[in-house]
Formats: structure tokens, sequence, C-alpha cells
């Protein structure tokens, strides 16, 4: 189909940038560029020191700005990480994670613990407290057999769930009281108490009317407990949301917020310094710009910190990269430093792990990689890999030679991947570039490991949880029919093992044991190779109270009731 | 007349199953899909997207997911997007004013000049204005939309402030003149490249007339020149135009892609080209078969005018 006003198809290419491209935060940062430079991140915290004042009844508005467009409103349904901007306003969680990691209580009256009581048998009983006072946004009120629908409608066998990790596990969901709920697990799962920071709680007496809830005229118009209560949408350009004057916590102190949908980054960053947008978050403001970014007048602008981390992942079928040898040489000539300093203006913080340096499960002690062309050289040498003729390694016949893949378009991780193949060559290592639309890409090329080698970035956690079992673990590879998102077929006993360990334990000081012994295996191992840990580029409009990152958050909308303009 | 109407019509309908077959073809056989959309995240199993793909029906033989998208079709039901879950119609229908909005303003102006400086440079053929108009064509043409429109943000938005830098309006404002005010920026844009080809084809068609001989009687006769372009050439020389108009028609409605990515005008343009990028077959399907009906219809409309305006062929009847 010809879109004959625009005849330059050259132009779309190029403007298509990373943006329309991909579509996961995660994967975004990576032509945006994020940061989160060792030096700190400056921001909001401070300001708010001298914060006057919130308004006594919700004033004014605000404009977010978003290089993607929320669409998908039902929480429980599939959708990605812009779309939490929006559930993160209108429905609330029993809990939810804050910056430093802690679950605090919002649904819920306390977080269910052994200590408490809330967890008992093993981890094989669940019972869960509920806040008195709350009414949805239509005034019904909100009671524990809204929170027993919500679990089963996830379980429920025609409903397109977003995902049943952990909820599957869910068995004899009791109502004991108005405000009271248990629940029994097929087997103890820690992780699923930061599953729940994370699932959000919809309305029974309006879903349950629906003929069929994933066509309910409900997922278009969501009725939630959340600080702000759903106003208008107008796809393609915004939705804006009104002031609940009812909400059970603090705030909120808008009157109006207004998720503004600008496709392209740089545009979107235009509309930032022409102030049509008073804040820019999730993919951020393009690496490019920060240094000018920083300086604008009446703009607040930082690094903020991010769980995603840009990787090689290495299938570890593929008949070179299997060779654990291979894999050490390979990551012991990435130059890093000159990947982050030179093609990502210095914005991101080396990693050795897989877990981001915020969680309290983040070893520090892992063995720090350094750039050294001689020891990769000597890796090979010893493993038996001998230079040919042609100055690509050979072994039993195998020349050394596999493709790296990643999205088009996204200009930043082609020039890293020049940089590889670069450094590769001098170590005897042929690099080829296979790299195709994110449509592709992140279709059966992934999900069924058919790539040699992705240069992606991902998380490996189970939302904030350090857990990494549906990564890492042997019966999560989708290539071998295994139920996860282990694409790289990484089978280990014994980190199967810790995994398991960790998944079963609820002690935090015995699960960041097992944790630390993981991340040893996982950097001896090496069946990802860390690069560095994403820290994107966001930023505000001066005299906006109570932005403040939140690593723990899947968008920095996340405490957005509590936000206000000093006046 | 009618009969005309009838084997158009028919041959109309053949052409769109025709291609909605390929299109469909196409957009499913086409690597990737919806699902990746989830998967490069990390944070959905395979048993997870393997559910919601057979729950999409995405897991079915492609004739019989064609049969039911087309059986379903017929029946009115456009599907629902997998982006939104939205009817397609709904969603078309809502971007749809703005990018008439937008494709409107632009086409009127650019045919308006586009018509003078072609009017203009036939009539002084070779002149200097004729020249200047020439050159400042190819230009016009050459330059990148993409680039264009970023610069024509960067000076007039970011750096004299004169106009908004994208959107269709300023939220909770939504007046006239506002909206007028943020039409500027994306109606320069396009309207130059419009401009350009208008004024070619204006050009073109003139000298064609200008040089006949009846033009050629009536000024044997003497004829004021004034009245000679007016009467005699423009009406001969429009003809023409009625036809690129008429084939015109879809790209009012299908919008300018890279013009509403970088205005962030909330178009068809754009709809189409978020839809593409996350595979939602639905609207892409029902962007392609609406635009399908319009370059029908664009066609023969023009068709039909052609025969108001020019009597000798209203007259042979076909």
């Amino acid at each position: 189909m010809t879109k004959n006003s625009d005849r330059n198809s050259r132009g779309t290419s190029s403007l298509a940038l990373p943006m329309p491209a991909i579509h996961r935060r995660d994967l975004l940062a990576l032509g945006a560029g994020g940061l989160l430079a060792a030096s700190g991140f400056r921001g909001a915290r401070a300001q708010t020191k001298a914060a006057p004042p919130p308004p006594s009844k919700p004033t004014g508005q605000v404009v977010v700005g978003l290089s993607q467009e929320p669409t998908a409103f039902n929480p429980l349904m599939p959708g990605i990480e812009v779309d939490e901007t929006v559930w993160m306003q209108i429905f609330n969680t029993m809990w939810l994670a804050q910056p430093d990691g802690s679950l605090v209580p919002d649904l819920a009256v306390e977080i269910p613990s052994e200590a408490n009581g809330g967890i008992s048998e093993g981890g094989l009983a669940w019972k869960v407290k509920l806040r008195e006072g709350v009414t949805w946004h239509d005034g019904t009120p909100f009671t524990a057999e809204d929170v027993k629908y919500t679990l089963e409608l996830i379980n429920a066998p025609g409903f397109k769930a977003r995902t049943r990790v952990g909820h599957s596990l869910v068995k004899d969901i009791k109502v004991t009281g108005p405000l009271e709920i248990s629940w029994r697990m097929e087997k103890a799962y820690a992780p699923y108490l930061a599953l729940l920071s994370n699932t959000f709680i919809v309305p029974k007496h309006l879903l349950e009317k629906a003929a069929d809830p994933n066509t309910a005229p409900y997922n278009a118009a969501p009725v939630g407990t959340g600080p702000f209560k759903w106003g208008t949408r107008t796809p393609g350009d915004n939705i804006q949301l009104v002031a609940n004057e009812k909400y059970h916590g603090k705030g909120p102190y808008l009157e109006r917020a207004v998720l503004k949908y600008v496709p392209d980054q740089t545009a979107l960053y235009a509309q930032f310094r022409t102030g049509q947008v008073d804040l820019i978050i999730g993919t951020g403001i393009p690496a490019n710009f920060y240094a000018e970014a920083v300086k604008l007048p009446g703009r607040k602008v930082m690094k903020i910190p991010s769980a995603s981390l840009e990787i090689l992942m290495p299938n570890l079928e593929n008949p070179v990269l299997k060779d654990k040898a291979v894999r050490k040489a390979l990551y012991a000539s990435i130059n890093k430093q000159a990947i982050i300093d030179i093609i990502y203006y210095g914005l991101h913080t080396p990693t050795e792990s897989f877990a981001p340096q915020e969680s309290w499960a983040y070893n520090p002690g892992l063995p720090k990689q350094s750039y050294d062309l001689a020891l990769a050289n000597k890796i090979l040498d010893d493993a038996g890999w001998k230079r040919s003729g042609s100055g690509t390694r050979m072994k039993d016949g195998v020349p050394l030679t596999f493709a790296v893949s990643t999205t088009t378009g996204a200009a930043l991780r082609e020039q890293a991947q020049q940089l590889m193949m670069q450094d590769w060559q001098q170590i005897g290592v042929k690099m080829t570039i296979n790299n195709m639309p994110a449509a592709v890409i992140w279709g059966d090329f992934y999900t069924r490991s058919k790539f040699d080698s992705l240069l992606v970035g991902t998380a490996f956690r189970t939302v904030i949880d350090p857990d990494p079992a549906h990564r890492f673990g042997s019966d999560a590879i989708p290539a071998k029919n295994g139920n996860g998102a282990n694409q790289m077929q990484w089978q280990n006993a014994e980190a199967d093992a810790l995994m398991k360990d960790g998944q079963t334990t609820f002690d935090q000081a015995k699960r960041k044991a097992i944790y630390y012994k993981l991340q040893e295996l996982v950097r001896e191992e090496l069946p990802i190779l860390p690069i560095y840990q994403y820290a994107p580029v966001e930023g505000y409009k001066e005299g906006l109270i109570g932005y403040e990152p939140n690593v723990n958050a899947r968008q920095n909308t996340w405490n957005m009731g509590s936000w206000y303009w000093a006046k | 007349m009618s009969s005309f109407l009838l084997q158009r019509l028919m041959q109309a309908l053949l052409l769109l199953l025709i291609v909605s077959m390929i299109g469909f073809a196409i957009l499913h056989l086409a690597p990737g899909g919806p699902m990746s959309q989830f998967a490069a995240g990390g944070d959905m199993t395979q048993a997870d997207l393997d559910r919601i793909a057979e729950q999409l029906g995405l897991n079915r033989p492609l004739p019989i997911q064609y049969a039911e998208w087309l059986w379903r079709m017929l029946s009115g039901d456009w599907g629902n997007s997998y982006r939104d879950q939205q009817p397609v119609l709904h969603i078309i229908a809502s971007h749809l004013g703005a990018t008439l909005e937008l494709m409107l303003t632009s086409t009127l102006l650019a045919m308006l000049i586009g018509a003078w400086i072609g009017i203009i440079g036939a009539v002084k053929r070779y002149s200097l204005f004729d020249s200047i108009a020439t050159i400042g064509t190819m230009i016009a043409l050459s330059i990148p939309t993409f680039w264009f429109g970023l610069v024509v943000i960067y000076v007039f938005s970011v750096g004299l402030g004169w106009l908004p830098s994208g959107n269709r309006f300023t939220i909770g404002d939504g007046s006239f003149l506002n909206r007028l005010h943020h039409l500027v920026g994306p109606c320069i844009v396009l309207a130059l490249v419009s401009t350009a080809v208008w004024s070619r084809y204006m050009r073109s068609s003139m000298l064609d007339v200008i040089n006949q001989d009846f033009v050629r009687t009536a000024r044997a006769k003497g004829v004021p020149e004034r009245r000679i372009l007016l009467t005699h050439v423009l009406r001969n020389a429009l003809l023409p135009m009625i036809t690129i108009t008429g084939l015109h028609v879809p790209s009012l409605l299908s919008g300018a892609l890279v013009t509403e990515t970088v205005f962030t005008w909330p178009g068809m343009g754009r709809l189409f080209l978020d839809s593409i990028s996350y595979r939602d077959y639905p609207v892409v399907m029902g962007i392609l078969m609406f635009t399908a009906v319009m370059v029908l219809l664009g066609s023969l409309l023009a068709d039909l005018l052609y025969g108001v305006a020019d009597p000798r062929i209203a007259r042979s009847g076909r």
C-alpha cells in the first residue's frame, strides 16, 4: 500500500529509529540510551526537601510524554510495559515495591510473612488481610471477593491472561471474611510475593457480568480503586485520567493526568523542550541529547536506574558457542568501556551479574571483566582452537564463526556490533551480522532459539524477585518443549538446584546466599555475556513535586497519585 | 451508463477479493507476528505465549484463518485489534478525522498554489518565473519529508517558538484557532511536496492545450488573450486534473506516514505504521481493504466526473 503524500520511503526507515520497531521498554532503552552512571542519581528526592505542601484539593494537570502508546487497559491481559503507566493509576495491587526494594501494603493491611503468620506450612498456606474503606471508582466497596475473582480469572481457561506464572500454583481460594482471604499453593514459591506486587486487582461486580471478559466493554473504560479514574481516550494520541477524590491513599493532588503518545523520540524530546509535555518517562530522552538536555533551563533531566541489562545472548546449542572457552574468550575481548563511552555517551554502567545492582540479591564481589585480547587468545589456544590460513580459528574442522543478531534500525547497537566484530577479528573469531526487524527477530527466531547469538536488552528476574528460574532453568527451554524463556538453552544441574532452593526458601538472608552463589556460577559459565545495566534518561519540568525514579516499578508513574505542582 | 456502473462494480469486487487474498497471505506469511511484542522482555513464559497465540487463533492453518476473516468481513465484522481489543472499524473511524483535517487542508493549499504556479509557468514558458518555479519544484521533490519536518520543528518551534512542535491541539483547549495553529507546521511540510507535484501536472496539462489548433484559431479570430486562457485553455487543461484528483482521494484518507509521525498527528498513517510494527493483523487488513475501496471509488468518481465535465466522453456512451 502506498502512502502518496510521504513518498520518501528512505525517510520512513531512518525515522523509524529504534522506536516503532521495538516495543519493550527493555529493548527500547537500546537505541535510546540509558545511563546510571556510577556517579549516582541526581534528582527528584533532593528537590522534595524544600517542597511546599500539596494542594488541599486536586489541582492542575500533568502531561506525561510516552514514545509508545498504551493500548491494553485490562491489567490482567497481554500488555507491554507502557500499558502499566495506565494500570498503576487506575488500579491497585495488594502491596507495592518501593525504590529501596521493600514492599509496602496497599490494598492489604500487611505483607504476609512467616513471622506474622500470613505464610505458613513452609509456604503452602497464604492468608491476607485487606484494607478497610476502599471503594471502586463507581462507589462499590472493595472486598476479598474481588481478590478471589482476580486470581480465579487469571487461571480461567478461556481468559487471555498475560501470565499465569505463580498464579497457576494457587488452589483453594477461600474468602474467610469480608476483608480476609486465604489460599493454598501447590508448592512453596517465594517469588509469588513479588508477583502479587504487580498483580492488579479488578472488580468482580463489573467483570463477572460480562459475557466474555476478553472482549468486555470494561476493557476500554476500566474501573479500579486507584488514585485516578478513567477519563477519555483519543486513540493514537492521548489518554486523560481524572482525580479519584475518594482515593484511599495519599493524593491524588492533580486534577487531571494526560498520558501523551509521541511516537518519535526526537519529536518527543522537542515537545519536552518546548513545554508541551511536562515529563518524559519510559524510553526516555535519546542518549545523544543527554548532554544538551541536562542544561535545559526549567527542566530537571537525570539518569535513572533500570533493571534491564544489555547482554550478548549465546545459543548454547550452537556448535561454536557451546564451548565455554569460546564464551570466555569472547567475553574477555569485549571492550565494554569503549561501547559505553563511545557509543552510549558514557551513560550506562558495566555489570557482571544478571541481577540489577539495586537488588538485595546483587553480588558485588563477582570477578571483573577486563578487556584483554592476549588473555582471550591464550584461552582459545589452550582450548585447541587453531588459527587457519584465513586467520579464523578452527577446531575439529569447525571454523570459529557465528552471527550476532539484533533489531534492524537500532543504530547504537549496530555500532556496538561493529566494535565487537573488530575486536573478535583480532582473536581469530569471525563474527557476522544478521539483523532483522523487531516483529521478526523477537518471534520464533528468539523464542525457539534459532539464533547463533543476540544482542538484547532484557531482564532476568521475576518482577522484583531475584528468581531467574524461567530464564535459566533446564525445564524452561522453549526449543525443547520447556515452559519458560531460557532461549540460551542453558542446562546446568547445579544452577537448577540453586534456583529450586531459592524458590522454596522464604528467609531473605538465606535466599541472598543462594543467589550470590548462582551469580558466581553464571559469571563462571557465561550462559549470558553481560555488558551493561541500563540507565535511561528521564526528565521533568521544574516545579513538579513527587516524581521519584523507582527501579522496582515498571514505569516511573508508579507514585503519580502523590505528584503536584509547586505554585 | 448503468450497465457501465454495474460492470465497474463487478470488476471492483473481484479486485477487492484478490487484494484481500494477497494482502492476507503476505501479512501472515511474513516472519514474525504479534507475539514477538511480548517475548522480548523475558517475563512471559513460552506457555503464556503459546496459550495467547492459541486464543488469538494464530495457530490454525492460513486458509481457514482467511476464510473466517472473509466470512466475518462479509457479514460486516472487521474483527478486533490485537493491540487494543477495539473493533477495527471503530479504530479506523477514530483516526480518520485527524487525517482528513490535515490532508484536506494541505491538499487544497497545494492544489491552489500549485495550479497558480503551473498556469503562470505555462503561459510564460521559459521566463524567469518559470525557471525559478522549475528549480524550486525539483528541490521540493528531493527534500526528504522526515528531515524537512524536523527542520520545521527545530526552526519554528524550538528556535523561534512560533509554532507548536506537534499534536493536533493543546489538550484542554481545542478551539478553532488552537487547531489552526497546530495545523500550520505539518501543512507546510505536506503542502511543499504536493505543491511541487500539482504545479508540474498543471503546467504540462496547460502546455498540451496551449499549442492546440483551436487555441490558435481563437487567437486568429481576435478573441482577447485573457478569455482564451480562461475559457478555452484552462477549461480543457483542467480535464486531466480531474483524473489526478480522483486518484488522489485515497491518500486523503490513508494519511501521511512520516509527517504524522514527526508531528505527532494521530491519523491513519501513524495507525498503519504502529499496526504494522505490532503485526496487528486485523487492523492492517482493515486499513488495506479500506484503502483499496477508496482507490476504486476514487477512480470511479474520476471517470464519472470526467463524463460530466467533458460532454464528448459522456455522449460516446462507452
